[in-house]
């Protein structure tokens, strides 16, 4: 089978459980059951070759530029936890059947459980450190999801938050440290990376690297010091503790560690680094567990502290070193899971896990108590058993070696370790299930069905096997011994055997069993002892440690996002200008090509008047009506300027934008009060001032260096020059690349332009429905009202204006293509011409002779656009091709037709319904608040009788 | 010339900057304007200085100004009215159904839970709060 499909098997597969749940219980764990087990015999396919000595690739490069590959290979150390994964995902899966309760959401749990498997054996077997990388955060993850399973349960919230907390850091860490070793090798591929031992470990970003990478190991592995998250994951269900705890996710951490054995170790820092760790971690795990008093959490801290020997067996960096770390991982998962699993049966059938409440299970649970013992027996290191041989190679490992000149420390630590560890086992035993029947267990316990114990019956039939039988595991041992050597040391030459003869390992093994029976002996004053002494307790420092974090977070976003926008606004202004700086002193800036131009006097008065506006606008600011007549001012310079600099179209778009937008202003103008108050005090004003006069003095001094300069390579407007009435038949370069060569950008233009409309016209309507109206309503004009709001003179005025008006939008909406002129302008002069009509004659009785609806017109416009591309379609060509020709109908001169002007139609609609849709929008406003409603264009009309005045104010 | 051109954005974007920074909607909208101004101008000026050479294509014509810039500024032109409008029709809303038209948060209103739950229980105070205070703004 594809190694791609070994991979994906359990992520599609987490689909089934979910879908098979309905079908029942039964069919949903049968339905993942199925799924792990193809898997596992697409696996087994492959066994015969990695055996021999083969390697199994498949290959699929993915994003090659970033050198992430979906590379996959399959060696003996993939094998071995390969299998591991699956096969003891089989044995959880059908332990999970009968563990969990009919409350609980089976297809759920499966689904996570899949998912977890698919991310671990995509660790496993990739070879691309990339991969691996979101192969390894999906572990966290999806661990996260199994830890916290029981959502109802605050300890298994809590616990899955910490280990995603710890893991996740780690994982962070570890992204650091696989991108430095790719740029080190110059490749992410594992195999590549594998082959470059020198190079990496002469790099000077070898250290970092190493503490980056051992950082997400020891989070995962839970090396002390952040060992604390394991126990606390213990609010799990017990399959997922049986799962994750012992076979795989925290043997992922020591599966990198013997993955990038052969480059990493071998140096003083990893031995340091690992051999120290490892050995703080076995000792310190072996104390504390021996003294907890929950089944789980004993279970757990002795995880920790056989975690701790096997990476010290890797740090030692010796080939038996590695060879025993190999042999103790399989061990590891064999017993471990076992006892797991019947300290979930105690647990579900006794209703607790609390030793002191334990005890006399012998007689009551026959069969678990056999399971059990025997795989404690194995933890404890007892000979028979497989648990005692990897142990023994342990010892022997730790005799030879010597850490900080002090030859004895590693083999007495590793001796005191080994004497807890038989000690907790021993307890295991003694505490649940020897001694005197008790009346008073929670439940009335007794074995469970065939389908719980079975898993921990085939695990224990390995550990006996293996043990009495070493050789049997030889070849998978040896084999992946060699994987994890990486050819730079020779495989050691010994083989696995029970009996060695008096060794040292020996003795030091007898010492351990004899002393972990002498302090099961004295266990009750030492517990007492124990409880008396003061201990950190990691919970409380890993709290302290997240509110200090969470505190200083929250003291940077209160300072920074307190709310205020002025502050905002300052720091961003601040942030701006400050990096431009930056830029501008470590930078480089060529030589200035270009000339001064020589200055007009009608330049200096435009400018004399631009500037006196804008300084008089900031003095005048709190006098709103003069602020934007101002503002007027301004904006008339400012398309003066265009027009002087060669923009005709910017100058008639801008003058046109600038009437309708101080039309709009004054709109607003009328329910906003008329002055601003002064409240911030000298101080402040002064410091806004100063970065005012920053960013002023920094936008200057960069176009102006622009200005100074040509262009560094060719500019693409040279382009549009020479095809604008080539390929877009228009002699008006602007708005044919508007039309034509940009025509697409123009189109969405004219949609969020109508978006923004729409927005308008829903808020307006919003605030119309909102207890605002009621104040729109009964609220007093705060300017005296003009006597004659729509006289006379302007009525007659401007309706014989309008068609002129009308007349010279179509006049520079046809000319556009080749004057300036185009659709943006002539929309903007003909949405000018109807708002006059609503100034001079009234809101009523323009809004009476409207007969579309201005969203109607926006829509019309987009269409009309859309379809003018869209037509382009027909003719084979991509959307908003244009196409035009020239026609003559006599007596008429020869004229050009465009398509382009179909979409320039588009646009002047979408303009014209967008802005009478926001003014509009307004004057409903100024409508509902103080305007007497007239259906007469004028107030007063000599035409009209007397009494028929009701339009006037009273 | 280049020298009144770059002084002029600097200016905008200046009196743009610190009326942006005062307390209030509408100096604020002002100020939106005069920095939508300056950075139109900017674009604009992008293209270098020519006068009297609009990019019209003619057979006589001596050169032509960049119409490149002059055709992105003229979709930002009325796109920032767009934006001013929409701008100015949230802050009129929120004037009139605030009868406040500061542009901060002002303190002793209620302005959601920023610190989680515990905020929650406060609501009720704070909104009693809010009453006084408006009409103490008036």
């Amino acid at each position: 089978m594809s190694l791609f499909l070994i991979v994906a098997l359990p992520f599609i597969g987490a689909l089934m459980p979910g879908l098979m749940i309905a079908a029942g219980r039964r069919a949903c764990a049968l339905a993942t059951l199925w799924v792990t087990l193809a898997a596992f015999i697409g696996l087994l396919t492959h066994v015969p070759t990695v055996m021999a000595g083969g390697i199994v690739t498949a290959r699929l490069d993915w994003l090659p530029g970033l050198g992430l590959n979906a590379n996959f290979y399959l060696d003996g150390l993939g094998l071995l936890f390969g299998l591991m994964i699956l096969g003891i995902g089989m044995l959880v899966i059908i332990y999970g059947r009968y563990y969990l309760s009919r409350e609980d959401n089976m297809g759920e749990f499966y689904s996570y459980l899949l998912l977890f498997q698919g991310a671990m054996i995509g660790v496993v077997l990739c070879d691309n450190i990339l991969m691996l990388l979101v192969f390894w955060e999906l572990t966290s993850l999806s661990s996260f999801l199994l830890i916290g399973y029981w959502k109802h349960l605050p300890e298994g919230r809590q616990g899955a938050r910490m280990a995603l907390t710890v893991t996740g850091m780690g994982g962070l860490a570890m992204i650091g440290g696989m991108m430095m070793l790719g740029q080190i090798v110059g490749s992410y591929d594992l195999t590549v990376i594998l082959e470059n031992r020198e190079a990496i470990q002469a790099s000077p970003l070898y250290l970092p690297a190493l503490i980056l990478i051992l950082l997400g190991c020891f989070t995962k592995s839970a090396q002390f010091p952040f060992h604390f998250w394991l126990p606390h994951a213990m609010a799990a269900p017990t399959p997922v503790s049986a799962y994750l705890h012992s076979a795989t996710m925290v043997k992922a951490g020591i599966f990198l560690m013997a993955r990038l054995w052969p480059v990493l170790s071998g140096t003083d820092a990893w031995f340091y680094i690992v051999t120290t760790a490892g050995l703080v971690t076995m000792v310190l795990g072996a104390v504390i567990g021996l003294f907890k008093h929950d089944l789980k959490a004993l279970l757990a801290f002795s995880t920790v502290s056989h975690l701790g020997l096997i990476t010290m067996l890797l740090g030692t960096g010796t080939s038996y070193g590695a060879m025993a770390a190999v042999f103790h991982i399989m061990n590891h998962a064999t017993f471990k899971a076992a006892l797991f699993m019947t300290a979930g049966i105690v647990d579900h059938e006794a209703h607790t896990r609390h030793i002191p409440a334990l005890g006399g299970l012998r007689k009551l649970m026959p069969v678990t108590f056999t399971i059990a013992t025997i795989a404690a027996l194995s933890m404890a290191g007892i000979p028979l058993l497989n648990g005692f041989l990897s142990k023994e190679m342990m010892l022997e490992e730790a005799a030879h070696t010597t850490l900080y000149a002090t030859p004895w420390l590693v083999p007495v630590l590793a001796t005191v370790g080994a004497l807890f560890s038989a000690a907790y086992s021993f307890r295991f035993i003694v505490h649940t299930f020897l001694g005197p029947v008790r009346d008073d267990y929670p439940a009335k316990p007794h074995d469970p069905n065939f389908g719980m114990y079975f898993s921990p019956a085939l695990l224990t039939v390995l550990v006996v096997l293996i043990g009495i039988a070493p050789f049997v595991a030889e070849p998978l041992v040896f084999a992946v011994t060699e994987d994890v050597l990486g050819g730079i040391l020779p495989l050691p030459d010994v083989h696995l055997k029970i009996w060695h003869g008096l060794t040292p390992a020996l003795m030091m093994s007898a010492i351990a069993v004899v002393g972990g029976l002498i302090l099961l002996a004295i266990f009750a004053p030492l517990s007492r002892g124990w409880d008396a002494a003061p201990r950190p307790e990691a919970k409380a420092i890993f709290d302290r440690v997240i509110a200090a974090c969470v505190h200083a977070a929250q003291g940077v976003t209160r300072r920074l996002h307190d709310g205020s926008l002025t502050r905002y606004a300052a720091i961003f202004g601040v942030t701006v200008v400050a990096v431009g700086l930056h830029a501008w002193t470590s930078g480089s800036v060529g030589p200035e090509t270009r000339a001064l131009t020589p200055v007009t006097p009608i330049a200096i008065a435009g400018w004399l008047l631009l500037v006196g506006a804008a300084l008089l606008l900031v003095i005048h600011h709190r006098n709103r009506l003069r602020a934007l007549i101002l503002m007027g001012v301004i904006g008339l310079m400012v398309s003066m300027g265009f027009n002087f600099f060669s923009a005709p179209d910017l100058a008639l778009t801008q003058i046109s934008v600038e009437v309708v937008t101080i039309i709009l202003m004054l709109l607003a103008l009328n329910f906003l009060p008329n002055t601003t108050p002064v409240e911030s005090g000298g101080l402040r004003r002064l410091r806004d001032g100063v970065i005012a006069v920053a960013g002023g003095l920094a936008s200057s001094s960069l176009i102006y260096s622009i200005l100074m300069r040509d262009f560094a390579s060719p500019s693409i407007s040279e382009y549009h020059l020479a095809n604008s009435y080539k390929g877009g038949g228009g002699t008006n370069v602007v708005n044919v690349i508007l039309v034509d060569f940009r025509g697409f950008d123009t189109f969405g233009e004219i949609i969020v332009l109508g978006i923004a409309a729409l927005v308008i016209y829903a808020l307006t309507e919003t605030l119309l429905s909102s207890p605002v109206r009621a104040r729109l309503l009964n609220r007093k004009p705060d300017q005296p009202r003009a006597g004659d709001a729509h006289p006379l003179m302007m009525v007659v005025m401007t309706r014989v204006m309008l068609p002129l008006f009308l007349m010279v939008g179509v006049y520079i909406f046809l000319r556009g293509h080749n004057q300036p002129g185009g659709g943006f302008i002539a929309g903007l002069i003909v949405a000018i011409a109807v708002v006059v009509q609503y100034m001079a004659s009234g809101f009523a009785w323009a809004d009476a002779r409207q007969r579309f609806p201005y969203h109607g017109i926006i829509g019309a416009g987009v269409l009309v656009a859309g379809l003018t591309g869209i037509g382009a379609w027909y003719a084979g060509k991509p959307f908003l091709t244009s196409a035009f020709g020239y026609f003559r109908i006599p007596p008429m001169e020869e004229f050009e037709l465009a398509t382009a002007m179909g979409f320039d139609l588009g646009v002047f609609l979408a303009v014209v319904g967008a802005v009478m849709l926001s003014l509009h929008s307004f004057s409903r406003l100024a409508r509902t608040a103080d305007m007497n409603v007239s259906e007469h264009a004028m107030d007063i009309d000599p035409s009209r009788p007397e009494d028929d005045t009701n339009g006037q104010e009273a | 010339m280049e020298i009144l051109l770059s002084s002029a954005i600097g200016v905008l974007t200046a009196a743009g900057l610190y009326l942006v920074m005062r307390l209030r909607t509408f100096p604020v909208i002002l100020g939106t304007s005069l920095l939508s101004y300056a950075v139109n101008v900017f674009l604009f000026a992008t293209g270098r200085i020519a006068i009297n050479q609009p990019p019209i294509l003619t057979d006589t014509a001596q050169g032509y100004a960049d119409p490149l810039p002059q055709a992105l500024v003229l979709t930002a032109i009325v796109i920032s009215f767009g934006m001013t409008a929409v701008v100015v029709i949230i802050a009129l809303g929120a004037y009139l159904s605030g009868n406040d038209d500061h542009i901060d948060d002002q303190p002793g209103l209620f302005h959601g839970p920023v610190d989680g739950e515990e905020d929650g229980a406060e609501m009720g105070s704070d909104l009693a709060h809010q009453v006084p205070q408006q009409e103490a703004g008036r």
